[in-house]
């Protein structure tokens, strides 16, 4: 800091080319993008039941991170930048889970099962005691 | 100190505006402030994803079927082509850090501009025109007679709006691509400035990775395993 008091042109030249990142380092992550987008693509024709939507997603995460960290320099940075991209995740969070703690909740039924006589989506009693409902 | 003062203030031909302390800062400056616009670029396409989440929990079947309309094979070129453009990209930056000369720089992002137009052009001929052919595209081309009608045609909805958007984000990445192209070759990036690069390629991965998320949640979790084959 000292040196960029006495000598203010030469700190001005001070710029982020250290934060470099070798051509290797780009081929690998090009790799393994190329990696998942055959892997996502084959697991798509093996039966895994609903297990296909979460490794469909679980492979899409991780080419995420590959291009977040490495092409978009995140692993490199040191500034707020990193707080912007964590609430960005935060808020979209947020949204998604308050949107379908909502959705997913509306075709609960009246009654959880053993408190009681049960209804059904058409309001039908389905219990064996319909007799308490009355 | 009259030189001393003009010399800070002048317009520098490395990029470097007066009101920065060091060039470095001016460079974190730029990369919060598109940060930020990614930030709402993230939700806006993440309300699409809520949307695209909840209406495929209420037509399950439906959206399995409609996705089984749309060929993998295109979807998956695609991705591709989207990765080696990204890579291409950062190449690009990469070049300008180490001082490559400007030819190099204006290679890296003609071959990017190739690579995202191949994107665009794969899109409208091989898989909009042959939707249009087919008649799975809702209220322009609809003679879809198979089962869930309208469960499919919400699909269809949300395929050509979420691709359609990410779509015109490319068109918007081609715009500034050819700006980059014009400011490299008039010598503008350097190995102490290339902020104007580096921001423009974290929009250009940003559209990446929406098509990263697009393409098994469109192509891919529609029960593909059930066609047999391929």
């Amino acid at each position: 800091m000292h040196d960029a008091a006495h000598n203010p042109e030469e700190s001005k030249l001070v710029d982020p080319t250290e934060h470099i990142v070798p051509v290797s380092t780009y081929v690998m992550v090009f790799i393994g993008l190329m990696i998942g987008t055959g892997l996502t693509t084959w697991v798509a024709y093996i039966d895994l039941g609903k297990w296909n939507t979460v490794v469909a997603l679980i492979i899409a995460v991780c080419k995420m991170l590959l291009v977040v960290l490495f092409f978009m320099h995140v692993k490199y940075i040191r500034s707020l930048s990193r707080i912007v991209i964590i609430a960005a995740f935060f808020w979209l969070g947020i949204m998604v889970a308050l949107s379908l703690s909502d959705e997913l909740t509306r075709k609960w039924e009246m009654n959880p099962a053993g408190w009681g006589p049960r209804l059904g989506l058409n309001s039908q009693v389905v219990s064996s005691k319909p007799d308490t409902l009355a | 100190m009259a030189d001393a003062a003009v010399e800070t203030h002048a317009p520098n031909p490395s990029g470097f505006a007066h009101q920065y302390e060091t060039l470095e800062q001016q460079h974190d400056a730029g990369r919060l402030g598109m940060w930020l616009f990614l930030a709402t670029e993230i939700l806006f396409f993440g309300g699409m994803f809520t949307s695209y989440i909840i209406y495929r929990e209420l037509h399950l079947p439906a959206f399995e079927t409609g996705s089984r309309l749309l060929e993998v094979r295109f979807g998956a070129t695609n991705t591709a082509v989207l990765i080696c453009s990204s890579l291409t990209m950062a190449l690009s930056i990469r070049s300008a850090q180490v001082g490559k000369s400007k030819g190099t720089i204006i290679f890296w992002l003609i071959l990017t501009m190739i690579l995202g137009a191949a994107f665009i052009g794969i899109k409208l001929r091989f898989e909009w025109y042959h939707d249009w052919l087919e008649g799975i595209v809702p209220g322009l081309s609809w003679t879809y007679s198979g089962p869930y009608q309208s469960g499919v045609q919400m699909f269809m909805c949300f395929y050509f709006f979420m691709t359609g958007l990410h779509a015109l984000h490319m068109v918007v990445g081609l715009g500034i691509l050819t700006v980059l192209v014009v400011m490299a070759a008039r010598g503008r990036f350097t190995p102490h400035y290339f902020t104007p690069l580096e921001i423009s390629g974290l929009y250009w991965h940003f559209v990446d990775i929406v098509w990263i998320f697009l393409f098994p949640l469109l192509y891919l979790i529609g029960g593909r395993y059930t066609l047999g084959g391929h």
